[in-house]
């Protein structure tokens, strides 16, 4: 991982900003050049929701290099509050405990290290809401 | 533009070729597709690769594969779509002849995925999918795979269903030559194995090999089998973005247009070789392209709809689970087993009578598709 390769995505992963399209209102989590609905290329900042539910999800088993340490691990399909949906991983449960439908809240967590040399990337994961 | 035919095939056993060079591998298919061919006689070559980059640290790889088969000064390129390297390299190798630019081409796929760790395998297959919030996740390609696998499983399946794709996939290939893995798999063996990424099975993935195909196109004659269409689509990289992810935007699109190119309906396919790295993927693809039935796939194929002899011939030497997923490659094997098919010279695996045939290669979730209907002429 280069450093302006990651710098660059900094904020939006620390702080789950979106984009909002200044056109139509249509809502992008990341941000993207052009609107999918009206093609327009202004947006401006919206913050995404911190609570949402597991639309479905897996258990990673034999994960890419750099993230060993954490498998296994969940990753799902997150709805959240907002009607956005992402991809992160889901913390601080037992794989065999996630279920369809189940509470979960934004955490800021450490990503991925590149060996004992390189960044260590941080962002967000997911966690089950304790209610 | 010209019609197309298929003049000539070659297919490598997919295997792990310790001590093949990459482009010794790519010779040994392209010498006997243009031998099959009756022609040498190249005036474009068109290579399909994926993980050159990262496996051998092999760029430009046009030029390396001309030099390799001792054509240098041909007009070569390397086509790169993710694992539907090889159906995008058919495609654009189809449109060269079509427009009268080029009137012989090669196009061949080669991947050679044992000269790397499981774990750069794995790297590699998560580097179809958008690097920033996607593979950024630790997500890999059977883990996206599994989650709308899981979505199926609650709405239409039973796992044991699903995995009879696997099932099948292996049944066909049992005799075939160039299959790396041409035996018969119980699903109590499918269900049995380790999971790989929840709810998909080690045994339900297809596994790692070297390979090689190759494919010469000419301008088509009367006779011979005839490419009736070729088309590319994609979709949405992402998959939080897609607003049903059991269909698979790129290959409704892809299937849509070549049906309409070829003037043939779903009903007419008399075979087909499908996208199954994972058996959802096959699953999702016969649905999507509209072959089977929103929902009905797994159970179709549990049937033994999807058998040699059923209603619709699937992966009839094997497919990516049995004959083997050198990913560049795989969709020039695909091309080239349903030209043997038409051309009546599949033996053991041949389906009778077989007229129409279609091919569909996938790259990504389904994020870039590429179909391809192939028509026997004459006869």
């Amino acid at each position: 991982m280069s450093v302006p390769r990651y710098w660059r995505e900094e904020v939006p992963r620390y702080r789950l900003l979106g984009k909002v399209c200044a056109g139509c209102g249509a809502k992008f989590f990341p941000a993207r050049p052009v609107c999918t609905e009206c093609g327009s290329t202004e947006f401006k900042d919206h913050k995404l929701a911190e609570v949402g539910e597991v639309v479905t999800w897996t258990v990673v088993r034999n994960p890419p290099p750099g993230f060993e340490k954490y498998k296994p691990y969940v990753v799902a399909l997150i709805e959240l509050e907002d009607g956005m949906r992402l991809l992160s991983q889901v913390v601080d449960v037992d794989p065999e405990e996630v279920q369809k439908g189940m509470r979960v809240e934004a955490v800021f967590r450490r990503v991925k290290e590149d060996g004992k040399a390189g960044i260590i990337q941080y962002g967000y994961k997911f966690r089950p809401v304790v209610e | 533009m010209r019609k197309v035919a298929v003049a000539g095939v070659g297919l490598v056993k997919v295997s792990e070729h310790w001590g093949k060079p990459i482009g010794t591998l790519f010779a040994d298919a392209a010498l006997q597709a243009m031998k099959d061919a009756g022609t040498d006689d190249v005036d474009g070559l068109y290579v399909s690769n994926m993980s050159g980059a990262l496996m051998q640290e092999q760029l430009n790889m046009g030029a390396l594969m001309a030099d390799a088969i001792a054509k240098q000064g041909l007009h070569a390129v390397r086509v790169e779509a993710g694992s539907a390297s090889g159906g995008v390299a058919f495609h654009e190798a189809v449109k060269a002849v079509a427009s009268g630019y080029s009137d012989c081409v090669l196009v061949a796929g080669v991947e050679k995925m044992s000269d790397v760790l499981p774990e750069v395998v794995t790297k590699s297959l998560a580097m179809e999918e958008e690097q920033e919030y996607s593979a950024y996740t630790g997500v890999t390609k059977p883990g996206l795979s599994a989650m709308l696998y899981r979505l199926y499983l609650g709405l239409y399946a039973e796992p044991s269903e699903v995995g009879m794709m696997a099932v099948q996939s292996h049944d066909n290939a049992v005799g075939c030559r160039h299959a790396q893995y041409p035996f018969r798999m119980s699903i109590e063996r499918a269900m049995d194995s380790p999971m790989e990424a929840d709810p998909i099975h080690m045994m339900e993935c297809a596994g790692v090999g070297d390979g090689a195909a190759a494919i010469v196109l000419v301008p088509a004659d009367t006779d011979g089998v005839e490419v009736a269409a070729t088309t590319v689509a994609t979709d949405y990289c992402s998959l939080p973005m897609r607003e049903d992810p059991l269909t698979l935007g790129a290959v409704r699109k892809a299937a849509e247009k070549a049906f309409k190119l070829a003037a043939v309906k779903p009903g007419d396919v008399d075979l087909v070789e499908v996208q199954d790295d994972f058996t959802i993927n096959g699953v999702l693809s016969l649905e999507s392209l509209g072959l089977v039935e929103r929902g009905k796939a797994a159970k179709f194929v549990a049937e033994g709809g999807a058998a040699r002899d059923g209603e619709l011939p699937t992966n009839t030497f094997g497919g990516l689970k049995a004959r083997g997923n050198p990913l560049g490659a795989t969709g020039v094997y695909q091309v080239a087993e349903v030209a043997l098919q038409l051309r009546g010279a599949a033996g053991d695996h041949q389906v009778e009578d077989a007229k129409i045939g279609l091919a569909q290669n996938m790259g990504g979730l389904g994020s870039t598709c590429a179909v391809t209907i192939l028509r026997r002429l004459g006869r």
